[in-house]
């Protein structure tokens, strides 16, 4: 892929991952327990993983999360989001590698260990053990959440057929 | 179908492994959850104050963003057993909408704050593993 190509196709998926987390901030906080959200961002990152590659999923992800934390969090949110992502994306590139399993159960992982992995964060910043706590309700919440957002972002892998 | 659940098998396999995992660790959680007695408020993971659960009161907490000018920036208010924020000087206020905790190992965090509160028992140091 050309420099430049490559370059504008991040950006357009970049911006699409963050109008995505744009629109999450922007809904209800439906439980009242930290960590449980919809990860609508997931399906930029799960598009870019299976049409782009690791490395630009990666890249993607990354720059979201600083995009979004600077525009609409804070510093301390920043670390919590890196974390989370970074787990996520390691988790979703080894199960789409090394197994069959479909893009949605991939995705649903990925929303899971994202969720999982900032809670955990959180509780060894806060010097607190309360994340046994909140397991069952992360787990249940992401797994709903994750199928829905992993059969959108599997939907986009198939219909959206660009010549990179 | 059959096929179908074929195709998806491995998919089927891991879903429900994910699912039987928060089951078993919310039974847990239930079963062990008991009511506490203390309320243990930290900034910053030091333990600023502790406050007994069985005395309805209102305390002004210091977090991290505190000034001279504007020293509270969260409000305690234990009722009846249970213990919830009334207050917070920050623009989400999270911890406030969270409602009442009252179970040893809920708690109640601000982050811009780095303010917790948490419940626990009354032989907990405060930071073990519940549940």
């Amino acid at each position: 892929m050309k420099k430049t190509k490559r370059l504008v196709t991040l950006s357009v998926v970049v911006s699409l991952a963050m109008i995505l987390s744009f629109i999450e901030s922007r809904l209800p906080t439906f439980v009242p327990i930290p960590g449980i959200k919809v990860g609508l961002a997931n399906i930029a990152v799960v598009f870019a993983l299976y049409k782009l590659g690791k490395w630009d999923a990666l890249v993607i992800s990354i720059i979201r999360v600083i995009l979004v934390s600077v525009l609409f969090g804070n510093t301390v949110s920043l670390w919590y989001s890196l974390a989370g992502a970074a787990l996520s994306l390691l988790l979703m590139i080894l199960l789409k590698q090394l197994t069959p399993l479909s893009p949605v159960t991939v995705s649903t992982v990925g929303g899971i260990a994202h969720n999982v992995a900032q809670i955990g964060v959180a509780c060894i910043l806060l010097e607190t053990n309360i994340i046994g706590y909140y397991l069952p309700f992360l787990l249940i919440s992401g797994t709903v959440a994750g199928i829905a957002v992993g059969t959108a972002g599997a939907l986009l892998v198939k219909r959206v057929n660009i010549k990179w | 179908m059959t096929e179908l659940i074929k195709k998806h098998k491995w998919d089927i396999i891991v879903i429900s492994a994910i699912l039987l995992v928060a089951v078993i660790s919310l039974t847990l959680v239930l079963a062990f959850r008991r009511e506490g007695s203390l309320v243990v408020v930290s900034v910053d993971g030091v333990t600023v104050g502790e406050y007994p659960l069985n005395v309805n009161a209102t305390y002004e907490l210091s977090g991290a963003t505190a000034t001279a000018e504007n020293p509270v920036t969260n409000v305690l208010v234990i009722e009846n057993g249970a213990a919830y924020l009334t207050e917070a000087n920050c623009p989400d206020k999270t911890c406030v909408t969270r409602g009442k905790i009252k179970y040893v190992g809920q708690s109640r965090t601000c982050l811009p704050n780095k303010l917790t509160v948490q419940i626990v028992g009354k032989d907990d140091s405060g930071f073990e593993l519940v549940s």
